[in-house]
């Protein structure tokens, strides 16, 4: 739909944009990125003709786009520039009407039933129909910009250009206005091709990207090729990380700050845990990052408060996460800031105990109710309804753990568990086989991140070796524990 | 009946009272039906030969300065522009004035020497000042034009005030001239006048749209078709051609081309194919108005009608303004 060959150009003598090649398929959504003053906005004012170009050649739907006349040109291509002041007034409708001016001829109005149509649909599809008489410099800027969407989509230019439209909308109109876009370029077949100051939203809503790095391509393709740690950092000059989104399989990335901040050291040692009336407490000075299959706030995130809850064993509510947060805003803890599991082992038979390895420490707590223990791999000839079981683990590891290495030590923390159980014998009680776990077990995985860096966490490295001695240490004395309470002997 | 209807009807109602008034009103009072009725010898005469031609005249001239406004203040996108922005009615009076300063009368034009100098004086500064602009600036942005015209109407204002200060008997009729005045030219003035009117009124109509485009600046007109180097070529030249044939004929009447398209966008929005037509009738009437007080005020002595126009058109001005503002901020 449109190509672009080796086109240099720009403002003086020195272009600013420097051999840049690439082509856009129909209804494909094309986001340019790149550092302030790569030139994203030049290339564009090139391809829309507002620039001059200097050498190489812009090809549209099949012919050059100097072959064009200036009302044939807007015919193919429409521009959505950025957000900016106007000086006179004009009705919304008026506005969104200027986007018929490429199919104006002759001396007299020649407006058609068909223009009318065109301008009616754009601003239905924008939701603008609504302020049609309104003067469009009293709507905010949002409403403004949709206005602009309108107009350009009036045009029913197959080809639309964009210069950083989110610029000064909120993320709601952001939004808005990229959803709109990226529909219209999928229901209409429309070429999008658009510059992005944020990435994020660039890898969200793009097909391909585009990175220009002083006035030349560094990168094109597909979000996940383009939006590296590495090629961002080359030429953005940023420290980032990049992470899956929740919903798409898209990139987005975090800045990673340089901060001049003193970092406070500190360690978890095993004093820091400590028994309450029902719950066990752990609460640190400083966030851990933690992974966990917690009650409240599974998952991954930097916690200080770590709470097992010992509830009795008939414990049935409805909804488990509302009654555990009033449980626990009745304790007083800062609900973002907490971790809380939940077992049917009173909080008396935690099993807490520290280990020195060669980079620093670990700190285990399990409680072991094992009264509805699991074989699982013959819990598929199960049907009866899950109890609460409970095997609560956690590991507090004072170190600075990749991402691989906190899904190693769960792994090694899980295998460390089904040994105690196997060597302590719980069975499953429906099948008489030695169980695994119970219904309804937890783990926790938390660092400091402050220490040495440790990449791994399987059973032969320093850490792993800890994890699996520490668990299994502390299942087996929580089983013992849990065995003497219930009165029952192993 | 919607607003642009109601907004014509106005504006043609308002001209329409405004020539009657004009042709009836002065020392002698003309009945209307001497229009169609010409029994009475002397009536009709008055009529055909003195008013008619005055109050046409002063039409033109005020139509030609409100919709070059219009289109100036629409092109360069500053309210605060108006047909002397560009520097070509200095042209035309720096022609005028050397006429009047060295009492030049050729041969063949004889009262008209003026007028066609003047012309003259505006033609060249035209072109100097878009040549000049483009020289600078190949897309001769709105800035450049607007700084050209600056610079050229401020060193023509200063030949103007040398030869103000040089001149001793000729100094009355200068200064007169300079105010300007639509008075005891005749029906020749209007056929002079006339064809540049319509050519440059016709050039400012033909790009309506383009104008309304470039409301969001030259970018957007380029990205919407517009063949913006194309299209402001023609509106300066057409608003200068309006600019410079009007000042030759009754020298720089201010303020008309600077309010009326104000007062016609705050009351009609700024849609220019409603802006130009309506700019274009409500100056004709204004001027016609300033004129009639201009010459009834002080009967049976005359004022320079540029007197005039600021004079009432500043109050007029200043309620609609204020009722516009008010009605914004309730």
């Amino acid at each position: 739909m449109l190509q672009v060959d080796n086109l240099s150009g720009g403002y003086g003598r020195e272009p600013i944009v420097r051999n840049v090649s690439f082509h856009v398929e129909k209804g494909e959504v094309l986001g340019i990125l790149g550092p302030n003053g790569s030139g994203k906005s030049t290339l564009l004012k090139i391809i829309s003709g507002i620039l001059p170009k200097q050498s190489g050649r812009v090809m549209i739907a099949g012919k050059p786009s100097g072959a064009y006349t200036q009302k044939q040109f807007a015919q193919q291509v429409a521009v959505l520039p950025q957000l900016h002041a106007h000086a006179f007034s004009h009705s919304v409708k008026d506005t969104v009407a200027l986007g018929r001016y490429p199919y104006q001829t002759g001396i007299f109005s020649s407006w058609s039933e068909f223009d009318e149509q065109a301008v009616q649909e754009a601003m239905n599809y924008t939701g603008v129909t609504r302020y049609e008489n309104t003067a469009i410099e009293l709507l905010s800027g949002g409403e403004q910009q949709r206005v602009f969407v309108a107009q350009a989509l009036a045009q029913q230019a197959p080809i639309l250009l964009l210069d950083e439209p989110t610029n000064h909308l909120d993320i709601a109109h952001q939004q808005q206005l990229l959803d709109t876009i990226r529909n219209q370029a999928r229901q209409k077949g429309i070429t999008v091709i658009s510059v992005f100051h944020d990435i994020n939203l660039a890898a969200l809503y793009c097909d391909r990207l585009l990175l220009l790095k002083n006035g030349e391509v560094a990168s094109i393709g597909v979000p996940q090729d383009v939006v590296l740690e590495q090629e961002i950092h080359h030429v953005y000059n940023a420290r980032v990380k990049t992470q899956p989104h929740p919903e798409m399989p898209k990139p987005q990335m975090t800045l990673l700050p340089n901060l001049q901040e003193k970092v406070e050291l500190f360690t978890v040692r095993k004093a820091d845990i400590t028994i309450k009336e029902d719950h066990v407490l752990l609460q640190s000075s400083q966030s851990l990052k933690t992974i966990s299959s917690a009650v409240h706030n599974a998952g991954l995130g930097w916690y200080k408060t770590f709470v097992n809850r010992g509830v009795r064993a008939d414990y049935m509510i409805d909804d488990v996460q509302r009654e555990n947060t009033d449980y626990l805003r009745t304790l007083g803890y800062h609900l973002t800031d907490t971790v809380a599991m939940m077992t049917a082992v009173s909080p008396e038979h935690v099993e807490v105990e520290e280990y020195e390895g060669e980079f620093g420490s670990i700190v285990v707590a399990v409680t072991a109710g094992v009264g509805n223990a699991v074989d699982v791999s013959k819990s598929w000839q199960r049907e009866d309804i899950p109890y609460i079981g409970t095997i609560n683990t956690w590991v507090f590891i004072n170190g600075e753990l990749s991402e691989e290495a906190f899904v190693q030590a769960l792994i090694t923390a899980t295998e460390a568990k089904v040994k105690a159980l196997q060597d302590e014998q719980v069975k499953d009680p429906e099948s008489g086989t030695v169980a695994t776990g119970t219904s309804t077990d937890s783990m926790l995985i938390a660092s400091t991140q402050q220490g040495e860096y440790l990449p791994y966490a399987g059973p032969i490295t320093q850490l792993g070796k800890l994890i699996g001695k520490g668990v299994y240490d502390c299942t087996v004395r929580a089983i013992h524990s849990y065995r003497l309470a219930v009165g029952e002997h192993g | 009946m919607n607003k642009t209807a109601l907004a014509y009807v106005v504006s043609i109602a308002t001209l329409l009272v405004a020539i009657w008034l004009g042709v009836s009103i002065g020392t002698v009072k003309i009945p209307i039906e001497t229009l169609w009725n010409q029994s009475d010898a002397t009536a009709s005469n008055i009529l055909w030969k003195i008013r008619m031609p005055r109050v046409l005249l002063a039409g033109i001239v005020g139509a030609s300065l409100a919709i070059s406004g219009a289109a100036f203040q629409g092109l360069l996108k500053n309210p605060l522009a108006d047909p002397y922005t560009l520097g070509v009615s200095s042209g035309a009076s720096v022609g005028a004035v050397i006429t009047l300063f060295f009492g030049i009368s050729l041969p063949v034009l004889g009262a008209f020497t003026l007028p066609v100098f003047s012309m003259m004086g505006a033609a060249i500064t035209m072109f100097l000042v878009i040549g000049f602009a483009r020289m600078v600036d190949r897309s001769m942005k709105m800035e450049t034009i607007i700084l050209t015209g600056i610079i050229f109407g401020s060193f023509l204002g200063s030949v103007l005030s040398l030869m103000i200060a040089l001149t001793q008997e000729e100094l009355r009729q200068i200064v007169g001239w300079l105010l300007g005045s639509v008075s005891m030219r005749g029906w020749n003035y209007i056929l002079m006048v006339l064809p540049f009117f319509i050519i440059g009124t016709f050039m400012l109509w033909l790009n309506r749209r383009e104008l309304n485009a470039l409301l969001f600046g030259e970018e957007r007109a380029h990205h919407l078709g517009v063949n913006v180097k194309q299209r402001k070529l023609m509106i300066l030249l057409g608003g200068s051609v309006l600019t410079g044939s009007a000042v030759a004929v009754s020298g720089t009447i201010g303020f008309v081309g600077l309010v009326v398209p104000h007062m016609t966008r705050m009351l009609w929005g700024s849609d220019h194919r409603h802006v130009l037509p309506l700019s274009l009738c409500n100056g004709a009437s204004l001027l016609i108005i300033c004129d009639l007080v201009a010459r009834t005020i002080i009967s049976p002595a005359e004022l320079p009608v540029g007197v005039i126009t600021a004079f009432i058109g500043a109050p007029v001005f200043a309620y609609i303004f204020y009722k516009q503002r008010r009605k914004g901020a309730m």
